[in-house]
């Protein structure tokens, strides 16, 4: 919408590759599947199998 | 649908505002505002009943107190004032239409109801289970029911948000990458996701179990799911308002980030390690190894922690690298001294920076050690931490940035400028010390969430040194303090959209005076400067600060936990 990235657009070639860790932080939805997958693993489920490991009283 | 969006272009800034999420972004601020002045006046409330001297409340109506005051502002004044920030930083920072603007709404509706619902749950006093409702004490269902709706009602906003950044690249309203302001404001809604989707697995069930249908909910297995939810609640915060200093900075100075790539990456990492700290609640636990606690309360490692750091150091950064350039060079500190302190955006956003950062942020780390927090857990330290963070951190800057959205988004100018330009230091000055002076009884032993810090009426008496009741003292004064700034803001605020002088169309107010440069809050790009010695020596302080107090806190425990 700026004029700064149109001129930064005007002088980039089309066929440049585009770097992929901008393509990754241009992709909300991979973003969003990171952000819940990585908490979920080492937070949530991890914690989850230790609490399902702690023996019951007799 | 496209077509029948209407635009207006705000005469200040340049921007292409959608009139629906215009109206969106008021709602949503207005909702937040009414409810931080109802949790603040409970907070006031318990900060006066932990006053030994003063024990205003009888012991129900605290817990009833405590636990309205901990709901009103950890979640809903910060959640309303949220989706006001991602409206604002998707459809206007993009120049694009609200995706769904009536999702939005319904979504706004929700979160009023269920706000509603739990409050007068709570009022009706069978419900002071506190925020963290632990099982197995038991609330009212519609104590959770108002949570539940209010969370959905949250995550529609999320999607509405996640659509628009859809919308905008279809329909080509940016190029290139989304400016940073918008990938701070996304951060914020990845975490939201996971925290209502967190939220939601352990709140059903508990509804179920209030109503009858369920007979039991192991408390381990709900203290574990429900800071997923509880702590990355405060996540979303640190992301939200990061992205507010730098919104701040780009319209006060038209600053830009100084590596506008650094500061996306110290985003990445937010999304992926910041809610992973939610085990700091669990790190006396027994059930748990102490490779899951160090590795979560780590932040994986402490790199989430370099993220704050990163933007800790890129917001004044950019703001001194802004100054240079209009010839602020003299000295070190040219370019902070010449800041325009007098407005109130630039001096709460600047002081919500720097208590964010030396109280709220080193305390969370040293608190986040295994060993340290020994010393500290489940004592006034943790609220002393986290008002450091949430209050001194999120609701200052949040407060900051309203005084641009009174004038810029509701079209009014602002009221009562005199008291507009003292109120962030006196709320800011206010919340520090109760940072400060909690964390100081904490240290000392001062238990959290009780009523009475002296213990009369136990079977086995415990006296703590006089410094914590001078601590406790200090925190209800430092609370009157921070109530008076309060009171400042709503009277800002409210006089201001409703009685300040309507703005005729195209008519700029007479504050803020922005930059033209301030077209930076809607681009991406660095300011590709280094040349920032003021800042260098800033970063260096704080390093200096952290070190210090966290071997501080390791002598500390070695005097009470002798090994030898």
């Amino acid at each position: 919408m700026s004029d700064h990235n149109e001129e930064v657009d005007d002088n980039t070639p089309d066929n440049e590759p585009i770097p992929l860790m901008q393509r990754v932080l241009d992709n909300p939805f991979l973003l969003l599947f990171l952000g819940i997958a990585v908490p979920t693993v080492f937070y949530l489920i991890w914690g989850i199998i230790e609490i399902t490991q702690i023996p019951i009283a007799d | 649908m496209s077509n029948n969006t209407e635009f207006r272009t705000c005469p200040t800034t340049g921007l292409k505002v959608d009139l629906a999420a215009e109206k969106l972004i008021k709602v949503n601020a207005v909702a937040a505002v009414v409810f931080l002045a109802i949790g603040g006046l409970f907070g006031l409330l318990v900060a006066l009943t932990r006053w030994p001297e003063v024990h205003l409340l009888p012991a129900d109506f605290f817990y009833l107190a405590l636990t309205a005051h901990g709901l009103d502002v950890l979640l809903v004044w910060i959640i309303f004032f949220e989706m006001a920030v991602l409206y604002f930083a998707s459809a206007v920072l993009l120049g694009s239409r609200l995706a769904a603007p009536k999702f939005a709404w319904a979504g706004f509706v929700l979160m009023l109801v269920g706000a509603v619902i739990t409050n007068i749950v709570v009022l009706q006093g069978k419900s002071s289970v506190m925020f963290t409702s632990y099982v197995p004490l038991k609330a009212e269902p519609g104590f959770y029911l108002g949570i539940i709706l209010f969370a959905v009602g949250a995550l529609i906003g999320c999607f509405v948000f996640f659509a628009t950044l859809v919308v905008a690249r279809q329909e080509r309203t940016y190029q290139g990458s989304i400016p940073l302001v918008t990938f701070g404001a996304m951060t914020a809604a990845i975490i939201a996701v996971f925290t209502i989707a967190s939220g939601a697995i352990i709140l059903i069930p508990t509804l179920l179990w209030s109503l009858g249908y369920v007979a039991n909910i192991d408390p381990i297995l709900y203290k574990t799911i429900w800071w997923a939810m509880g702590h990355s609640s405060q996540q979303i915060n640190v992301a939200a308002h990061v992205s507010i200093w730098y919104a701040i900075a780009a319209m006060t100075f038209g600053a830009k980030p100084l590596s506008e790539k650094v500061s996306r990456m110290a985003f990445l990492m937010y999304i992926l390690f910041l809610q992973i700290a939610s085990a700091h609640h669990m790190l006396v636990e027994p059930g748990f190894s102490s490779e899951w606690k160090i590795f979560n309360t780590s932040y994986a490692m402490y790199l989430a922690v370099l993220g704050s750091m990163v933007h800790g150091m890129t917001v004044p950064g950019s703001i001194e690298a802004a100054q240079r350039s209009r010839g602020l060079n003299k000295g070190m500190f040219e370019w902070l001294r010449k800041a325009p302190w007098g407005n109130p955006a630039f001096a709460g956003m600047f002081m919500s920076l720097v208590f964010f950062g030396f109280i709220g942020g080193i305390s969370g780390v040293v608190m986040g050690t295994e060993q340290i927090n020994l010393i500290m857990h489940n004592t006034l330290y943790v609220p002393g931490h986290f008002h450091g963070t949430v209050v001194a951190g999120t609701t200052l800057a949040f407060m900051a940035i309203t005084y641009y959205l009174v004038p810029l988004i509701f079209r009014r100018e602002l009221m009562f400028m005199k008291l507009a330009k003292l109120q962030p230091y006196v709320f800011g000055i206010g919340v520090a010390g109760i940072s400060v002076f909690m964390m100081g009884a904490g240290t000392l032993g001062v238990s959290r969430r009780h009523w009475d810090m002296q213990f009369a009426d136990a079977v086995l008496p415990f006296d703590y040194p006089s410094a914590a009741f001078l601590m406790m003292g200090l925190n209800g004064m430092s609370a009157v303090l921070a109530a008076v700034g309060g009171i400042m803001f709503v009277v800002v605020v409210v006089g201001s959209v409703f009685f300040g002088r309507k703005l005729e169309k195209d008519e700029k107010p007479s504050y803020p005076e922005v930059p033209p440069q301030s077209a930076a809050v809607a681009q991406h790009g660095s300011a590709e400067s280094l040349k920032i010695p003021g800042t260098t020596m800033l970063v260096a302080i704080f390093f200096i600060a952290f070190v210090l107090y966290y071997f501080v806190n390791w002598k500390y425990l070695s005097e009470i936990w002798p090994l030898s």
